[in-house]
Parts: C-alpha cells; structure tokens; sequence
C-alpha cells in the first residue's frame, strides 16, 4: 500500500529510480549508452545517475549499438553487471548479432561455467507521434531467440520491480520499455518501493467473468479501457498482464481462460509471427475444452510501423478489442 | 573507485568543431603510422639482441604447433573432427600470442585460433571440442583466461574491449590480445570494437593474422587501405606491421604492445603479414581461388625454417635439439590422437540444462519430452537384444 500523502511518480522515475537503487545496492551496476550520461538519456530515465556514481559507471559511449553491446559482453565476462540503454527499438538492431550469437548462448556455450547478467533496455511501441524506426514492438524477435528472458512493464510498480529483477537477474533480460507510457502515472511511492519479485510471473489486473484479455506493456492501459466499455455491452472482461514473456507463465493465464472460456490476445507487434500466435496457441492447447470460441488476437498489422499521422489505424484500440470481443460466438450460449 | 591519473578525456582534450582557421587536428597521425616495411627480426642484426631462451622456447612451441595442425588436419579426415581451420603456415603468430601474455592476462581467440589457445596451455582436446561437433566449448574460459571459442567473425574484439575496459576501472593490471583475420576486418565489430578501444584507451591488442584470404577472396576485395595496420591511424591508436612468418619479430611487436597496454598508453593495431598454407578447412579447396606457385613462395618464408636458420647459424639449435623438439611433439600428436579416438558420450537431455540459470516451464515440459522419447528407445532397445524380453 502506498500512503495518502506520496506524490505521483511517473513511470520514467521508477526506472530512473531502480536503476539508481540498483547502481547504490551493487557496485558492478554499470549503466552505458548513448546520451545517458550528461543528458540522462533522450527519455531522462538515466537523468542524475552519472553525477550520483560517475561517468565510469553510467557512460555514454561512442554511438554504435554492436560495440556497446559487444563491449558489455567483455565487461560482464569480468564480473561486471551492464545494464544496456538501446536508445529506440529500432536503434537496437545493430547489436542484433551480438544478442543473438553472444549474450543468448554464453551460459549453454560455456555449459554454466560463464553466465552474462546483462540488462538491455529497449525503449518499444507507438503512440508517441515518432517518425519512422522511432515506434518499432520488436519484442517478437527476441522472444524467438532461445536463452533471452524478456520483460516488459505496464504499470509504475513493475517498472520498478522489474527492472530490479531484471538487473539482479544471472541471466540476460531484454527489458522492453513501453515508451508511451514512460509518462504515466500512479501514487507509486520511490520509498517504498515495495517487493522484488522474480521475473516470469503474469498478474490478473481486473477481475472478470466473460473473456480474458491476454495482453502487455503499452496495450495494458488500452485493454482495460475497452474491459470497462464492455460493461455497457454486458461483458465482464478479465484482463491479464503478461509481464514476462519469457519465461512465459503459462498457469496464470490457462487458469484465466479455463475460468472464462474465451480469450482475446493483444498487443502492438505485428500480428504475423508476433507473440499473440504463441500465446493462442499454447492457450488452445492447454484450455482446449474450456473454450467457447477460438481464441482471437487483435494485434498491429502486418505494415512497416505507419508515420505518425496514420498510426491511429494500426495501434489496437478499444473499438478493435470490442469488435473482437463481440467475435467470441456468444450466441452459441444462448 | 578512485583515480590518481587524469581521466581518459584530460589526456585527449576536447575536439569541437570550430570555425576555420582556428581548426587544428588533435594529434600528429604521424607517430600512429606504422612502418614502411613489415617489421623483421630473424637474419637482421636485430636477432643478434634477441634472447637465445625466447627464441629456443619459442622454437619447441613453433614444432609442437605445426604438428598439431597436421594431426588437427588428419583427424577430420579421420571422420574425429567435423571441421577444422588450419593455421599451417600461421604457426608464428599463434605461438607468438599465446607467449606475450601474463597468467592474469586473456586471450580472445577468432574460430581458426585453437592453436594460440593451446600454446596458452588449454588442453588440445578441450580447444577441439566445439570442431569435433559437441554442443559446447569445452573449457571454461576463467580458468586459462581464454575466451570461447566461436565462429562469427570480429564479434569477439569488442568482447576483448569491454573486459580489458572493466579490469582497467577496477585497478587491474590486466591486457586483452584479441585475434583476428584480415576478412574479419571488413566487419562492423572491428571498426566498433577498435574505436571503443581508443576512445576508453582500454589495454587491449588487436592481432591481425592477414594470410591473404577470406576463405577464397583475396586481400585487394576486402580493402583498399595502404595495408590493415594503417587502419589504427583513423582511431587515433598505432598501427604496426610485421612479418608474421618471424616469430620473433612478432614477439617483440607484440611484447611492446603489451607494455603499452599495460602501462595505460592504450590499444595497439598489429597486422602480421603471414599466409594461410592449407585450405580454408578440410572442406575447401583452395585451387579453385590460388595458384600452386604462390604457395611456393611461402614454403620458401616458412616460419619454422626461418627460425631453424637464425637458431643453427647461432649454434642454439643442433640435431639434438631437433629432434628433441619432434619428440615432444609426436609424443603431444600422439596423445591427442588416442584421446580425440575414443567416442565422447554425450547427452542429449544436457542441452536444456544451461539455457538459463533457472530453467523455464517451457523448457522444463521440452526436456521432460525428450526424455520420454529417450527412455522409450532405451526400452525399445533392450526388447530388441537377444535374451531380451521381446515383444
């Protein structure tokens, strides 16, 4: 519980604050990237660390993602805890190989003998008016990729919470940052940040009857709009925050679903080979006869991310999730 | 931690643009240029101040490699290996490498180093294993301080920076040799990594074994600078060409720039002109893209008989001495091949132990399917034997 007298914090300060804790806690913390030093980073969510710890241990480095990346690898290989700010999603892509050849497979290459615990955070997602390689979801990416674990947050708590987790993680964590919601706020109070859960767990955020809403990061906000609209259509819509991707909780959701019967995916990837196809069908494997309908996703479509003045179209709204909602074969109950 | 020295950016000073004239370059390129001619040692006057125990030493390290090259070789044919990248001819460098290092130090090996690996003292079947096609590789990297072996190309050179970064802001007195080819130069990681390096003036050495090919194209496809030492000239750290052939001479470049790292003067570029005699791997073939008498000229600039040259005419090296050194080597070859002939035993259900440190629901239902799937082969397996159940 929070007291009636903290001040709203937004989500950008609790991770500027975890990353603060965490830097205070450990002295191998060593945020690095581009802007996070003097300027605190493009989003501020750096903004103080490298006057508080010094620029040894929160650095701006030259701009090149693979070398930051790369260097990490060296850095966590001599003991150190790098936490990575790639600077947009789709800044990130150049320190692809490095994630996908490297700092996935260390641990297994070595046999456990070497682990990375390497954070990279990745500011993801649409709604902020970016131009183009500003508002990628490239979380699908890194959810195929064996020996990642991958978070994201979708309230002020989490970004503190996870953040924590993810850093004191032995493993490296993709830490997704839904940027749009870098502003939002709660009464979330910075001193007393409350526990650190392990990552991996999925939340149930609204209680429902009806149909679960299976969703994370930045549509979180967006399913719990359209949950409450849906009450003037007589739907009581249960709501689930992934939280982690992988490790997927596969028993917080299935029970959801088992207790609903129907279940709709959304998120702002890219439908095709986007997360929603794993959920959907890891949900219709395991739930198979407790669905009423087959599950649905509503997703962003299958388009490079649209420019600013058209991504009104492609972002999942509350009108799209209700037409989904309404596609889940209620008159078969009748 | 606390600093006595000024920070890396006092020592360089600022470089803003400014409105001309009073624009100046920040340093004089000139001293960062590497030689005219590739450095030489071995029948200069310059050998004459070499030390006859390096060289003897170094002379025993250069037979034992080119041995294990050609037992390396002879075990793919043997169906031992899956693949292996042959430094004959590169034996120099690889020895030269591995010698320069303190025990505190690390080794970042590209795929074709095993040999440096094991001249640092990791054992041969160790360095093998990823070659012989098991899942991991082989080592654990703490404990000679050599870095995994892998295959993609130049991603280890930032791995070196940021290690030898990270020992530097600790107060370590510790250097990174990060290894690479003259294709490797050509990626996006040798150009991130060399500027990280320069930039945090972090104690590392970057060897570049150019041996005139990337599997099949030559040097003149890949670049067109003055030659790869040059390329040190554009990070603001010194290049330094060598005849990779003259282990000493490779030493001795290599020993000044491990002083150099060590002393916090920052990286050095070294490119050891040297040649690759053997194919790519056992799966090349290299007539295809070279011809036979430009193998000849380096047979002619053999590492080994250079050395053998210098040794004798000195009077350091007599028959004994010779075989003496095959000895040991045939007795490593040896070794290696009973070892390398026996069938590991490999399980498969290891492949889900070290995905994470904490396994995962998803991984933990996989697992529990491939065991299934085993156990039921294994009960297959016993029916099917005479004396068996049967079925």
């Amino acid at each position: 519980m929070t007291t009636a007298a903290a001040k709203p914090a937004t989500m950008a300060q609790a991770l500027g604050r975890a990353l603060r804790d965490a830097m205070a806690e450990d002295p191998t913390v060593h945020v690095m990237g581009e802007d996070v030093g003097t300027l605190g980073g493009v989003f501020r969510i750096t903004d103080g660390l490298a006057k508080e710890f010094g620029e040894d241990r929160c650095t701006d480095t030259p701009l090149a993602e693979a070398g930051i990346l790369g260097t990490a690898v060296g850095m966590a290989m001599y003991g150190l805890r790098p936490v990575v700010e790639m600077q947009f999603d789709a800044f990130a892509y150049p320190s692809f190989e490095q994630l996908v050849s490297h700092v996935s497979r260390w641990r297994n290459r070595t046999r456990g003998a070497m682990s990375l615990p390497i954070t990279v955070r990745v500011p993801y997602g649409g709604g902020i008016g970016g131009v183009e390689h500003h508002s990628d979801s490239s979380e699908a990416y890194y959810v195929a990729t064996p020996g990642l674990h991958v978070v994201t947050p979708a309230t002020v708590e989490d970004a503190y919470g996870l953040l924590r987790a993810a850093i004191a993680s032995d493993d490296p964590v993709v830490f997704m940052e839904p940027k749009r919601l870098y502003w939002s706020k709660s009464a979330w109070n910075p001193e007393t940040p409350g526990e650190v859960e392990p990552i991996g767990r999925a939340v149930v955020r609204r209680t429902g009857r009806s149909a679960t809403l299976l969703t994370y990061g930045p549509s979180l906000p967006v399913c719990l709009e359209a949950a409450e609209a849906a009450r003037a259509e007589g739907w009581d819509l249960e709501v689930v925050d992934l939280r982690s991707l992988v490790p997927f909780d596969d028993e917080t959701v299935c029970a959801s679903v088992r207790r609903t019967g129907r279940a709709v995916v959304v998120h702002e990837a890219t439908g095709f080979g986007g997360p929603g196809g794993e959920i959907a069908a890891r949900v219709t494997e395991r739930c198979f006869h407790h669905l009423e309908a087959p599950v649905l996703r509503v997703t962003g479509f299958d388009i490079p991310y649209p420019p600013p003045m058209l991504e009104r179209h492609h972002l999942p709204g509350v009108d799209r999730i209700l037409d989904a909602v309404a596609r889940l074969q209620w008159e078969a109950e009748g | 931690m606390k600093r006595n020295s000024p920070t890396v950016l006092e020592q360089r000073g600022a470089y803003r643009p400014t409105p001309p004239p009073a624009w100046q370059p920040r340093t004089d390129p000139g001293p960062l240029l590497p030689e005219a001619e590739p450095y030489r040692v071995l029948g200069t006057e310059a050998a004459r101040k070499a030390d006859p125990a390096l060289l003897r030493r170094l002379y025993a390290q250069l037979v034992r490699g080119r041995r294990y090259n050609a037992q390396a070789t002879a075990l793919t044919k043997q169906g031992r290996l899956a693949v292996y990248p042959s430094t004959t001819g590169q034996e120099a460098c690889e020895i030269a490498a591995a010698d320069v290092l303190e025990e505190q130090d690390w080794l970042f090996p590209s795929y074709r180093d095993t040999l440096a690996a094991v001249a640092r003292g990791l054992d041969p079947v160790e360095a093998l294993t990823l070659l012989r096609g098991d899942w991991h590789t082989g080592y654990d990297p703490r404990e000679h301080r050599i870095a995994p072996l892998s295959t993609p190309l130049a991603t280890q050179l930032p791995h070196a920076v940021g290690l030898a970064h990270a020992a530097r802001l600790r107060g370590d007195d510790v250097v990174a040799l990060a290894m690479v080819g003259d294709g490797g130069t050509s990626e996006g990681d040798f150009h991130e990594a060399l500027n990280f390096a320069a930039v945090w003036q972090a104690p590392v050495v970057f060897l570049v074994q150019n041996n005139g090919f990337a599997i099949s194209v030559p040097l003149e496809k890949q670049t067109a600078a003055p030659s790869l030492a040059h390329k040190g000239v554009g990070y603001g750290m010194p290049g330094r060409l060598v005849d990779g052939n003259d282990v000493a001479a490779v030493h001795e470049v290599l020993t000044e720039a491990v002083r150099r790292a060590r002393s916090g003067g920052g990286p050095t570029l070294v490119e050891a002109l040297t040649y690759r005699i053997e194919a790519h791997t056992n799966a090349d073939d290299a007539t295809r893209y070279r011809e036979e008498d430009e193998v000849e000229v380096w047979r002619e600039h053999d590492p080994i008989a250079l050395l053998e040259r210098e040794l004798t005419e000195r009077g350091l090296l007599d028959d004994e001495g010779r075989q003496a050194a095959k000895d040991a080597a045939e007795t490593m070859a040896a070794e290696l091949r009973a070892r390398m002939n026996a069938d590991p035993v490999l399980d498969p259900m290891d492949l889900f132990q070290h995905v994470f440190a904490e396994q995962t629901g998803q991984l933990r239902e996989q697992a529990a399917q491939l065991r299934a799937e085993l156990d039921a082969a294994a009960e297959d397996q016993q029916h099917d034997e005479p004396g068996g159940t049967g079925r």
